[in-house]
C-alpha cells in the first residue's frame, strides 16, 4: 500500500517534537481566533505568514493546519454558549447550540460538538488520504446547473427553522435574499440596492448580519426582559457530561454529518454554510423527537458539527490535489506555498511528498490535541454562563464589536452591526425566526450567480438543469422532500395505523 | 462570504520572503529625502495591492530609504472608497502615497466614483502581470487563430470564464474582441469570483475557454491540464513557453499594472522627494528579487511618463468598457 507507506512517513515527519510543539501552537491560537467572531483562520494565517517565514516550511504549515482545524473548534463555542457564531459555518450550532445551553445543558452540547467535530475531521482526513484523486474528479464534475441545483436543494432546509409560522419564516428569508441582492452585481458589474452608499458596494457580509443579529439581537432582547434584583443564573442541569441518551442521539448525526460535509467541502463552489444546513434539515427530519428542535435538540448540534469539521478537510481537497483555493483560509494557504517557493497543483503530492503527507499527518494529530484540549476545557468555559447577566450582556455586546472591527477595520461595518442588532432586537420581540435570514443570505447569491451562469453558457436554453443528470438528480430530490412531509401527513390522516 | 476570495490572495504570502532579502541588505545611507511615509492600501489584506504596498514597505525600510512607514488598509468598491479617504485626508500631505492600479481605473468609471485618478499625483508604475487564454487539455482548439475562428463562427458559444465584470480579464476579452473583428456586446463572459473558481469550471469542462492573470493558470498550464494559447505581453516571458496574441496576429497588449500615487496639491519639491526616493527603491537587490518571486514584471515609469500612462489607459478602458456594455 503506497499511500499508507507514505502516510507513516508523513507521521514519522510530524511527531518530531518541534513539530508537535508547532501543531500544539498552531491549535490553540487556532481556538482562541475561532472564539472571536470576524478574525478567522484566514487573517491569522495571513498576519502569521512574515513571521514563520524563517521556520521550516513543513513545521509551517503543521500549524498552519493546527489554526484551521483549531477555528472550526473554537467557533462552535462561543456559537453555543454565548450565540455569537464565530464564523458563518456555525451559524447552525448557535440556532439549536444555544438554547440547549439555556436549557442547562452546555456542557453536552458543547462535548458533542467536540467529540462530533473530532470524529468528523479524523474521518474526512482519511477520506482525504484515500480518496482525494476520486472526491476531486467528482467535484469537478458541478458546473453551474449542478450547483444552482444544489442550492436549490439547499433552499428546502430552510423549512426546518422557519419555526411556528410559515409566513413570518418566509418574511425573514426573503429579508435574507434582499440582503443578499446588496452590492455590485458579479455578472454585470452593476450597483444594486447600494442607494449611492460607497460601502455598500462589495456587499454585506455574512458574519455581520449573523453577529448582529444573533448576539445583539438577542443580547438587547433579553436586556429588555432583564428585572432588577430577579437575576436567574442558567444553572447547569444533571451532568455536566453527556448522557448515554444524548451519545445514542449524537453518534448517527456525527457520521450523516461527515458524509455531508466532506463532498460539498471538496466542490470549488460548496462552501461550509449549505453543508451545515443540509445536515440540520436531515437532523430534524430524521429525528425521533423533532419536537425537540428549535427547543434544543442535540442532533441539531451533532450533525451540523460534524459537517463543518468535515468540510473543512474537503476544502484541502482541491487545494492539495489541483492547487485550487476553494475558501479564503485555502487561498492563504496557497500564498503559504509560494512563499515556500512550492508550486501547489496537480504536481504536489509527486514533488513534494514529505510536506504533503507530514501535513496530513498532522491533521490527525491535530485533532487528537483539539480533543484533549476542548474536552477539559468544556467544565470551564460552561461557568462563562454564570457570570451575572449585566456583565455578560456586555461582554457580548463588547466581544461582538471587536469581532466584527477585526474583520476589515470598517466603521461602516459597525454601524451596520449596531442597525441589524436593532432588527434582530425586533424580529425576536415580533417572534420572527432570524436563521432563514441567514440562509437567504448565503444561498441567495450563490443560486442567482449560478442560474445566471448556467443561462449565460447554454445561452438561454432552460433545459440544462434538467439534461445535466447530476443537476436533474438534485432538484428531483428537492421535489421530493419538499412534496413527501404533506403527502405523508394526508396519508396518515386517511388511513389511520 | 467565505467563498469570495481575492484572486491575487494565492499570492499574498510571497512578500514575506522577501523580509529576510531586504534584512540582509547593509542598513545605512544618511540623508532620508522622505523621513516617514503613510501607505494608504485601498484593499484588505491579502491581495496584490496589499502585496505591492507592503513589499515597499520591507524594501525602504530595509534600504533604510525611509526611516519609519505605516502600512494601511481600506478595501472596497475596487479600490474606491480607499482613494476618496486619500483624497479628503491626505491633501498636501508629502508623506502619503497610495497604492493603485489598471483595475482601480476601471472601478472609478464602473462605480461612477466621486474621485478619480487626476485629482491624486502621478509618482511611479511599478509592476504589472500578464494576461493568459487557456483551454481545458482536451479541447480542439489549439491556438489563437483556432480560437478566433470558433469564436467569430458563434461568439455566443464562446463562453469565457474569468474574473469580476468589467475587471481585467474582461478588458483582456473586449480589446481581442476589437482587435480580430468581433462585436463587443456578443461576447459572452462570465464572470467567477476567484481564479480558483473559474480554474475549477475549465478543468471540468464546463466552459470552453477561459482567461486569467498568468499565476492564476500557471500551475495547471505546466501540469498539462490547461493549454495556454496566448499571453498578453509585449514579448515572450523568460521561462514561460507561452507565444504571445501579437507574435500570433493580434494586436492586444495589456497588463494588469500597479503603481503608487501621492496626495492631492503637494508642491513640486515633495512630489520629488518622493520620486526620487521610490526611484532608488526600485534600483535596489531586494525589490528586483520581490519582482522575481511575485512573476511581476518590471514596469517602473517615472513621474511624467507615468502620469501620461494613466490618462491612455482611462481613455482605452472607458472605449472598451463601453464597447462591451458595462458604462453608457
Amino acid at each position: 500500500m503506497e499511500t499508507i507507506d507514505a502516510l507513516l512517513g508523513g507521521f514519522a515527519v510530524a511527531l518530531t517534537w518541534q513539530n508537535l510543539l508547532w501543531a500544539l501552537i498552531g491549535v490553540t491560537l487556532g481556538t482562541a481566533v475561532g472564539v472571536l467572531p470576524g478574525i478567522g483562520p484566514a487573517l491569522t494565517v495571513a498576519l502569521l505568514l512574515p513571521v514563520t517565514a524563517k521556520l521550516a516550511s513543513t513545521s509551517a504549515f503543521i500549524m498552519f493546519a493546527g489554526i484551521y482545524y483549531g477555528a472550526m473548534y473554537g467557533g462552535s463555542t462561543t456559537s453555543i454558549l454565548l450565540n455569537t457564531p464565530g464564523e458563518s459555518a456555525s451559524i447552525i450550532t448557535a440556532v439549536e447550540g444555544h438554547l440547549m445551553a439555556r436549557k442547562g445543558r452546555g456542557g453536552s452540547a458543547l462535548a458533542t460538538a467536540a467529540i462530533g467535530s473530532f470524529v468528523a475531521g479524523t474521518l474526512a482526513t482519511i477520506a482525504l488520504t484515500f480518496f482525494a484523486p476520486l472526491v476531486v474528479d467528482l467535484a469537478l464534475q458541478f458546473g453551474p446547473a449542478e450547483y444552482f441545483a444544489l442550492s436549490v436543494l439547499a433552499f428546502i432546509t430552510v423549512t426546518a427553522v422557519l419555526g411556528s409560522s410559515i409566513a413570518r419564516g418566509l418574511a425573514s428569508l426573503f429579508l435574507g435574499l434582499a440582503l443578499g441582492m446588496v452590492g455590485i452585481d458579479m455578472q454585470t458589474g452593476q450597483s444594486r440596492l447600494a442607494f449611492g452608499v460607497p460601502s455598500l458596494l462589495d456587499g454585506i457580509e455574512v458574519v455581520v448580519v449573523a453577529v448582529g443579529l444573533f448576539a445583539v439581537g438577542e443580547t438587547l432582547y433579553a436586556a429588555s426582559r432583564y428585572k432588577y434584583g430577579a437575576d436567574q443564573i442558567i444553572p447547569l442541569k444533571g451532568s455536566l457530561w453527556m448522557t448515554a441518551e444524548e451519545w445514542a442521539r449524537s453518534w448517527k448525526a456525527w457520521l450523516r454529518g461527515t458524509f455531508i460535509g466532506f463532498p460539498i467541502g471538496a466542490m470549488p463552489a460548496g462552501g461550509a454554510e449549505i453543508p451545515t444546513f443540509l445536515s440540520y434539515y436531515v437532523e430534524k427530519r430524521l429525528s425521533k423527537h423533532p419536537e425537540e428542535f428549535g427547543k434544543g435538540a442535540i442532533e441539531g448540534v451533532a450533525g451540523p458539527e460534524a459537517a463543518n469539521n468535515a468540510s473543512a478537510a474537503g476544502v484541502l481537497v482541491p487545494l492539495l490535489s489541483l492547487g485550487l483555493p476553494t475558501s479564503a483560509t485555502a487561498a492563504i494557504l496557497l500564498a503559504a506555498f509560494q512563499q515556500y517557493g512550492l508550486q501547489p497543483g496537480p504536481l504536489l503530492f509527486q514533488n513534494e511528498p514529505q510536506l504533503v503527507w507530514g501535513l496530513i499527518a498532522s491533521l490527525y494529530i491535530g485533532n487528537v490535541m483539539l480533543l484533549v484540549l476542548n474536552l477539559p476545557l468544556v467544565g470551564v468555559w460552561v461557568r462563562l454562563l454564570t457570570i451575572p447577566r449585566p456583565l455578560l450582556y456586555a461582554g457580548i455586546l463588547v466581544f461582538a464589536t471587536l469581532g466584527t472591527y477585526g474583520y476589515r477595520q470598517s466603521e461602516f461595518d459597525l454601524a451596520l452591526l449596531i442597525g441589524i442588532g436593532f432588527l434582530g432586537f425586533l424580529m425576536r420581540r415580533f417572534d420572527f425566526p432570524v436563521a432563514p435570514v441567514i440562509i437567504g443570505l448565503v444561498l441567495g447569491p450563490l443560486s442567482e450567480q449560478q442560474f445566471r451562469r448556467a443561462l449565460a453558457i447554454s445561452q438561454g436554453d432552460m433545459t440544462v438543469f434538467l439534461t445535466h443528470p447530476i443537476s436533474a438528480l438534485l432538484l428531483a430530490v428537492s421535489v421530493v422532500a419538499l412534496v413527501a412531509p404533506a403527502v405523508w401527513r394526508w396519508r396518515k390522516r386517511f388511513r389511520p395505523a | 462570504m467565505s467563498l469570495v476570495i481575492s484572486r491575487t490572495a494565492r499570492t499574498a504570502g510571497r512578500v514575506a520572503s522577501a523580509a529576510c532579502v531586504a534584512a540582509a541588505l547593509t542598513i545605512g545611507s544618511a540623508a532620508h529625502a522622505v523621513d516617514n511615509l503613510k501607505i494608504l492600501v485601498p484593499a484588505n489584506p491579502g491581495g496584490g495591492w496589499d502585496q505591492t504596498g507592503r513589499a515597499m514597505q520591507q524594501v525602504l525600510q530595509g534600504a533604510g530609504l525611509v526611516k519609519s512607514i505605516q502600512v494601511d488598509n481600506k478595501g472596497g468598491a475596487g479600490g474606491t472608497i480607499g482613494l476618496a479617504q486619500f483624497v479628503n485626508s491626505a491633501k498636501g500631505d508629502g508623506n502619503a502615497i497610495i497604492v493603485s492600479g489598471l483595475v482601480m481605473v476601471g472601478a472609478i468609471i464602473t462605480n461612477k466614483s466621486p474621485v478619480n485618478l487626476t485629482q491624486v499625483t502621478p509618482i511611479a508604475r511599478l509592476t504589472g502581470e500578464f494576461e493568459v487564454i487557456a483551454v481545458p487539455a482536451n479541447s480542439p482548439l489549439k491556438s489563437m487563430d483556432d480560437l478566433v475562428t470558433a469564436w467569430k463562427k458563434d461568439p455566443g458559444k464562446m463562453a469565457w470564464a474569468g474574473g469580476s465584470a468589467g475587471g481585467t480579464d474582461h478588458i483582456t476579452v473586449g480589446l481581442l474582441a476589437k482587435a480580430v473583428g468581433i462585436d463587443a456586446t456578443k461576447i459572452n463572459y462570465v464572470a467567477h469570483s476567484g481564479g480558483g473558481e473559474a480554474v475549477a469550471q475549465l478543468l471540468g469542462g464546463h466552459l470552453p475557454v477561459g482567461v486569467n492573470g498568468y499565476a492564476e493558470f500557471q500551475a495547471q498550464i505546466e501540469a498539462g491540464k490547461l493549454r495556454a494559447l496566448g499571453i498578453s505581453s509585449p514579448k515572450r516571458l523568460p521561462g514561460v513557453n507561452v507565444p504571445t496574441f501579437i507574435e500570433q496576429n493580434i494586436k492586444v497588449e495589456i497588463a494588469n499594472w500597479r503603481g503608487v500615487f501621492g496626495a492631492p496639491g503637494i508642491t513640486a519639491a515633495q512630489k520629488k522627494d518622493l520620486s526620487d526616493t521610490i526611484d532608488k527603491m526600485v534600483k535596489t537587490p531586494a525589490w528586483k528579487e520581490i519582482l522575481k518571486k511575485n512573476s511581476w514584471a518590471d514596469f517602473y515609469l517615472t513621474s511624467d511618463e507615468y502620469a501620461k500612462y494613466v490618462t491612455e489607459e482611462n481613455t482605452r478602458v472607458t472605449a472598451i468598457l463601453k464597447d462591451i456594455g458595462l458604462v453608457k
